[in-house]
């Protein structure tokens, strides 16, 4: 462990008291990142704001996509039991139902599990990257 | 056709051996591996993503999807498309909400993540003896499911040969090398059932096609038609339960044994209605008659296929949506899988991979239930659906390809309870050690022991029902114990360990007493209303708020330090904030300072 002199380079601009910190031995590591990290483990005002709009970010991404998946299926008995003779139209061969219900949901799902992945591994880049900076 | 079904008998025997041997030594080698109590819980969270899914996708294709889909399609047709759809879903809502923050929040076991999101030793004990029970809920179709197999191919050995088989095989795997060992055997399994699905499905169809379809098989009905199934040959139906069997059409048949309340022996003539029949009663019907179903189920083909026959399969259907999505997340043998990701982001690719694993598998059941229809009515008059799969091949090929499919079908069947059991047992053994016990290797054995051999004995003892209804039941409770708790643990702020007791206990109570009153009515004539057997859709949302309400009464108790915690759980790995409490707890002594001094970043 070592002290690290203020006003290293990239340094936040603030007029906070001194304070002592801690680093790690692995030196590759850039020193801000160090700073916001215990800034984020002390839970400073900054801290659990800029944590708390970023679960509600990702909570909302979760939701939207939840309400996708949701409204689609939750339709579907609904659609069934009001358009009874929807059992009769056939595509390929097969009843249109059992293609809606039996072929479409599974790549449906792996598609909306696809993109919320993306989405959130973009938040989490770009909450890495606010913290870095 | 006697010596044709001794041959089928001895290939699909040795498959069923060939199975075992393999899970056998797969977890033999890997148990090698596995010495420490971390290595036993959570395989020392290093699985990698890939594999984990396939041991994911392995673990949660029970002898419900293998066997189980299969069946009810056949039997309930396109309303029983929602159970794949929802044990798939399932997955898709426990990635969005779950995954990450879980791996994240560095618990063991699911009690140990509600002591550590809510700080209360009270509710991690309630969440044992959930998990605990859970457990037992699960194993038992598991377990009646192998019997159920064995006693198909093998009719002179009884049913309890085939539990007491897979509960012996999963008890020695996990007590060697725990998670460890079960990992990999999972993994196997999960590929070894696509296969044992996806190559005879593939046959059977080629075989239908070539055929001509519905027209050339002798005196079937299509699909579509407003008529009931009829016999493709003669059929001698043996009675194994009591059951009420329903006919639109009268029919001739000879019975032996007890009808309606009289005892025959004779021919009979059975008119439109319901006739009992009890159990032991041998029925024979000829080819091309009409066949009766088993009552509440559609009699004829054009309502099988029709969703949504009105506004009670309305309910049933919205229920059963509710329960897949949202009793996946609960279910403890599938959470602990995720502890077993190195971080967070691992956990949420491991689910990805899930999604795409699970929808490969079950496009294959589908198709055998639809075929069942056509091929083996007399599946339908005995209540064994679940045998379809067993079935389905020796009836459109009874000859040698017949014989190696159903081998095949039987190997993926036994692959599947091994599977799921073992990963039932590792979670309820992990949690029983540790929170019952001290934690060490031993206990995690004996816990092991105790995990297998109940389910077994209550297996042996209670009667068999439909393994997805079984199956269906533990998901209700597990989405109205634990979802809640989870969900509203990991996104909403305040939460208290009062609301989650009060939330976790109404749920459980309420799915519990729709439990008995279901079992019980079973017994004494099937008096109790459907929408019981499947009570997710009133029980959900009352246990979210009594959590939510209780949590509001109590907001005095929100833990302290509830933002740190959260933002454990939510911020992304490169920050290394993960502290594994395992490690914390049975850990080395050099690897707990690591943990206590330097962030571990990837």
């Amino acid at each position: 462990m070592t002290k690290n002199p203020a006003g290293a380079p990239g340094d936040l601009p603030q007029s906070r008291p001194r304070r002592k910190k801690v680093i790690l031995a692995d030196s590759r590591a850039p020193v801000t990142v160090l700073r916001t990290v215990v800034e984020l483990e002390e839970q400073t005002s900054w801290a659990e704001e800029v944590v708390r709009s970023f679960i509600r970010i990702q909570f909302w991404t979760s939701v939207r996509l939840a309400l996708v998946i949701g409204v689609a299926f939750g339709a579907l008995p609904l659609v069934f039991y009001l358009v009874p003779d929807m059992s009769d139209v056939r595509v390929a061969g097969v009843s249109l139902p059992w293609l809606l219900l039996g072929v479409l949901p599974f790549p449906l799902l792996f598609g909306v599990g696809y993109w919320y992945n993306v989405l959130a591994e973009g938040h989490e880049r770009d909450f890495v990257d606010m913290v870095e900076k | 056709m006697g010596s044709g079904e001794l041959e089928l008998n001895l290939w699909a025997v040795a498959a069923i051996l060939l199975v075992g041997l393999a899970t056998f030594s797969l977890g033999f080698r890997s148990s090698r591996q596995a010495s420490t109590t971390q290595d036993f819980l959570v395989a020392r969270r290093t699985v990698r993503s890939r594999r984990n899914a396939a041991a994911v996708s392995g673990e949660y294709l029970s002898a419900a999807s293998f066997l189980g889909v299969a069946g009810l399609v056949f039997k309930d047709g396109a309303d029983a498309l929602w159970y794949p759809i929802g044990f798939t879903g399932g997955y898709l809502a426990l990635m969005l909400f779950v995954a990450a923050p879980l791996r994240r929040s560095g618990a063991y076991t699911l009690p140990d993540f509600c002591e550590a999101r809510l700080g209360s030793p009270g509710l991690r004990q309630l969440s044992t003896a959930f998990v605990v029970f859970i457990g037992i809920l699960y194993l038992v179709p598991q377990f009646q499911g192998a019997g159920l197999t064995v006693h198909q191919i093998l009719p002179s050995v009884p049913s309890w040969v085939g539990a007491a088989l897979v509960a012996v095989l999963v008890i020695v795997n996990v007590f060697g090398g725990g998670m460890r060992a079960v990992t990999v055997v999972q993994a196997f399994q999960y590929w070894l059932k696509l296969f044992a699905i996806a190559a005879p499905t593939f046959v059977l169809c080629v075989i239908f096609v070539g055929q001509g379809g519905v027209a050339g098989v002798d005196r079937a009905v299509g699909l579509s038609e407003p008529l009931p199934p009829r016999f493709p040959a003669d059929a001698t139906v043996t009675v194994e339960t009591d059951v009420q069997l329903r006919t639109e059409e009268g029919l001739l048949l000879r019975a032996r044994g007890w009808v309606d309340g009289a005892p025959v022996d004779s021919i009979v003539y059975w008119g439109k209605g319901v006739h009992a029949v009890e159990e032991g009663t041998e029925l024979w019907f000829t080819a091309g008659s009409p066949t009766p179903v088993v009552d509440r189920a559609p009699t004829d083909n054009a309502s099988w296929l029709r969703p949504v026959n009105g506004s009670d399969d309305l309910f049933t259907t919205y229920s059963l949506i509710i329960a897949l999505f949202l009793g996946t997340m609960g279910l403890p043998h599938v959470l602990v899988r995720f502890y077993t990701n190195p971080d967070g982001r691992a956990a949420r690719r491991t689910t990805l991979h899930v999604l795409l694993l699970l929808g490969l598998f079950y496009i294959f059941p589908v198709l055998i239930g639809a075929l069942s229809r056509i091929y083996v009515p007399e599946l339908l008059v005995s209540g064994r659906t679940d045998a379809a799969v067993l079935a389905l091949p020796m009836k459109i090929a009874p000859n040698l390809t017949g014989e190696i499919l159903g081998a095949i079908t039987a190997a993926g069947a036994f692959a599947a309870f091994l599977s799921t059991s073992s990963g039932l047992v590792v979670s309820v053994a992990g949690v029983l050690s540790t929170d019952v016990l001290k934690g060490r290797i031993r206990d995690f054995r004996f816990g092991a022991a105790l995990a297998g051999s109940v389910p077994l004995a209550l297996a042996l003892v209670l009667r068999p029902g439909d393994i997805s209804l079984t199956v269906g039941l533990s998901f209700a409770l597990a989405a109205s114990t634990f979802c809640p708790v989870l969900l509203l643990g990991i996104w909403w702020r305040k939460i208290t360990w009062v609301g989650a007791v009060a939330g976790m206990l109404v749920g459980g109570v309420l799915v519990l007493v729709s439990l008995v009153i279901t079992t019980v009515s079973g017994y004494t004539g099937n008096w109790a209303p459907e929408f019981l057997q499947q009570p997710a859709l009133v029980t959900v949302p009352v246990a979210f708020l009594v959590v939510v309400v209780t949590s509001k009464a109590t907001q005095g108790r929100i833990p302290p330090d509830t933002n740190r915690i959260r933002m454990r759980m939510h911020a992304p790995d490169r920050l290394g904030f993960i502290r594994d409490r395992d490690i914390a707890r049975f850990g080395t002594a050099e690897e707990r300072t690591r943990l206590a001094n330097g962030r571990h970043r990837r």
